[in-house]
């Protein structure tokens, strides 16, 4: 793809306005892709303190550092915020920086409604996060808070969390209504649906599922206030509801989340490897094709988290081979990607280094998830350390790992210096061995038969529960390393030229680095 | 901001609208499904109009009964009987004995629930304590009937059914408490650790 930059009328250009205001009435895409950023760093180290909680106290049987009831909190809250406070908003803040760079467009669709999706991000986590100093405590539910573990017997701060859930929910709908607008609206001339960016397409149809699934959890949400406030029966067998109710709803929102948790990532990794290995990526459309089958497929897979209910054999073989058919598109990209990189020039810098580890741990975990997928054998794994350690490897060394490639790979281009090579991949071997470490252990203990959700554990369990725990102490510490080289990018360092990877393709790159406050206020013409 | 902006945007606030709207029709929804395939043991919480149950000839068929309370409830909840011998279409009356062991007035309601799952729509009840709550004094016991039959549609291959009751103790404990409450203090308004029905 190559484009032909217009000259551009500098006159009326201006600068980002001084001070902290700057930040509060932002309506420029790329201020407010780097606040999301920023939100989603604030929040990892937050979400991953509390996994050091965890990892601490599971580090040898018995209790040793916390208290059971402040255990499941942190259980809780580790998940939401890595899910809600992490992940979205780290997808949701790239989005903003490179969608609108992208396709050529001078910035987002509705830059006010920005704007406010993302500045009440900060307060539905302040909600959440008070509700540790609430009586009671905070939600200790886990993040997928069935009923009526979240109604019947829920802290009192569970309507906080309710509230929060609320806000976040309309912040990622308005993001998403932002993005399809934009990618649907204001694309540079020339530039066909077939022709966008991968990146781009992934969140084209993330946003699509999060507008479909969003307002789903939000009735879910709505259900449980009305239960607890309202005298309501949705999920209270006794008034004629329905426990079993809950889940069907919830995991109908959250298996498509599972996925607006990795299709970015796919986005991400298609770009990465086809500039790291000099070649055209292979199989453009067939990535956008199996983005839309897995995306339309997970629809219709919800009640695999859900085999142990009680479900009658009919919906056990349906939700198992359905389950099992995602397998298919997501083969078909990673054969993609493998195909790229084979007989390219590839070298390995950090972006590439994460963007591999991300295809093979990734796919790991997609095997785990077949494993999973069987129902007779989830019968076994259901509620084991075995589903912990697979969707793990899909989430840290897949949507994290993604996330971390995507900052090295673009962080040039924000900030117009490159990072230092050397502690980039420093940061990236620390990270890779910790993640295995930590989290490759668990399955054993899985398969062992080590329940998930326990603060304590039988004795058999304890060595691989201390490697595991060093995993993930060495895991944490190595991302102050990457918030130092963050740090360090943002003041200086070596300057970077417009294109910054050789033979990067798309139209970020053809402005310069780092990116003008204003770009493509003149569409490219895209051939 | 152009046509096509504005055009996007009212269908994407509309599916968000249709999705919000979706989830709670997704409770009917499951509803209905249980209902018409029997999955999950569902039990319709009310008594069959249909007249033309009875038939004759039916084939044996035990019944066990088996009750339970939800956690703390503590009410003594049991069936009369552990099995019967029924024959398919012909109703039969079943009981369950109760008794409130505690000094308060309490409200119960009983979840039936039904194993094999797919029995649950060849099961008719004519009338059954679990259509409305049962209220008892301190003390004070009873016999809940049940009146069932299962169809002569009951699928070949099932010769035992079990039929659960969870009884949950649905006393208005608001009530319970802002009573107590006016007792500690002085406001004494004669209703003395009963709650105001």
């Amino acid at each position: 793809m190559s484009a032909v930059i217009e000259s551009h009328d500098h006159e009326h250009h201006h600068g980002p306005a001084k001070g902290l205001t700057r930040w509060l009435f932002t309506t420029n895409h790329k201020d407010i892709g780097t606040l999301y950023l920023w939100f989603s760093f604030a929040m990892f180290l937050i979400g991953g303190a509390m996994a050091m909680v965890i990892r601490a106290e599971l580090f040898q049987p018995g209790m040793q550092i916390v208290e059971p009831e402040f255990y499941n909190q942190m259980l809780t809250l580790h998940g939401l915020i890595m899910v809600f406070g992490a992940v979205m908003p780290a997808f949701v803040g790239l989005a903003n920086w490179l969608i609108p760079m992208m396709v050529g467009a001078p910035d987002m669709a509705l830059p006010r409604m920005n704007n406010l999706s993302f500045w009440i991000l900060p307060f539905a986590f302040f909600i959440l996060l008070s509700s540790l100093f609430m009586e009671g405590g905070a939600p200790n539910f886990g993040w997928t808070f069935y009923a009526p573990l979240s109604t019947t017997y829920a802290p009192p701060s569970v309507t906080f969390f309710i509230f929060s859930v609320h806000i976040m929910g309309a912040s990622s709908i308005m993001g998403s209504i932002n993005v399809v607008v934009t990618i649907m609206n204001m694309r540079a001339p020339g530039m066909t649906l077939m022709k966008m960016p991968l990146f781009v397409w992934s969140w084209l149809i993330t946003a699509y599922l999060l507008i479909a699934v969003m307002p789903v959890l939000a009735g879910a949400v709505t259900m449980m206030l009305m239960d607890i406030h309202f005298g309501t029966s949705f999920f209270n067998a006794a008034g004629g509801g329905d426990p079993v109710l809950f889940q069907h709803i919830f995991w109908f929102f959250g298996h498509p989340e599972v996925y607006i948790m990795i299709l970015p990532a796919f986005g991400i990794t298609s770009h990465i490897i086809e500039t790291f290995s000099r070649k055209q990526l292979f199989g453009h459309t067939s990535m956008v094709w199996a983005m839309t089958s897995i995306a339309i497929l997970s629809f219709v897979v919800w009640a695999h988290h859900m085999f142990t209910v009680g479900l009658p054999l009919a919906a056990e073989l349906f939700f198992m081979w359905a389950t099992m058919l995602i397998a298919v598109p997501t083969g078909v990209k990673v054969f993609n990607w493998i195909t790229t990189m084979f007989r390219g020039s590839i070298t390995y810098e950090t972006p590439m280094l994460f963007a591999i580890a991300f295809v093979v741990l990734f796919t790991i975990g997609g095997f785990s998830g077949l494993m999973l997928a069987i129902t007779p054998a989830d019968f076994q794994y259901h509620d084991t350390y075995f589903v912990v350690a697979h969707f793990h490897y899909v989430l840290v060394p897949g949507a994290i790992f993604s996330i971390m490639a995507a900052v090295y790979y673009w962080i040039p281009k924000w900030t117009g210096n490159m990072y230092d090579e050397r502690l980039g991949r420093l940061h990236f071997w620390l990270s890779f061995i910790g993640v295995n470490v930590t989290f490759f252990p668990q399955h054993w203990i899985g398969l062992a038969g080590m329940p998930r959700r326990v603060p304590d554990y039988a004795l058999q369990f304890a060595d691989w529960n201390m490697v595991s725990s060093v995993g993930a102490f060495l895991f944490g510490a190595s991302q102050i390393l990457f918030l130092f080289i963050v740090i360090k990018t943002v003041m200086g360092g070596k300057k970077a030229t417009a294109e910054v990877w050789e033979g990067a393709r798309g139209l970020e790159w053809t402005v310069d680095s780092p990116a003008p406050y204003h770009t493509f206020t003149t569409p490219p013409k895209v051939t | 901001m152009n046509e096509g902006s504005k055009k996007t945007i009212k269908l994407l606030c509309f599916a968000v609208l249709g999705m919000f709207t979706f989830s709670f029709a997704l409770v009917p929804l499951y509803d209905v499904f249980c209902e018409i395939t029997g999955l999950n043991g569902k039990v319709e919480l009310s008594a069959t109009t249909n007249q033309n149950l009875e038939t004759e000839d039916g084939r044996d068929l035990a019944i066990q009964f088996v009750s339970h309370n939800n956690e703390e409830m503590p009410w003594i909840f049991r069936p009369s009987e552990d099995t019967i011998k029924i024959k398919t279409g012909e109703f039969h009356t079943a009981t369950f004995y109760v008794k409130n062991t505690t000094n308060k007035t309490m409200t119960a309601q009983a979840i039936p629930s039904v194993a094999p799952s797919n029995a649950a729509i060849h099961l008719k009840k004519l009338e059954c304590f679990c259509f409305e709550q049962q209220e008892l004094a301190p003390g004070e016991e009873a016999l809940l009937p049940v009146k069932l039959l299962f169809d002569d549609q009951l699928p070949e291959s099932i010769n035992s059914v079990v039929l659960s009751y969870t009884i949950f103790d649905v006393t208005d404990y608001n009530d319970v408490e802002l009573t107590e409450h006016h007792n500690e203090h002085d406001h004494h308004d004669g209703h003395d650790m009963e709650p105001a029905l």
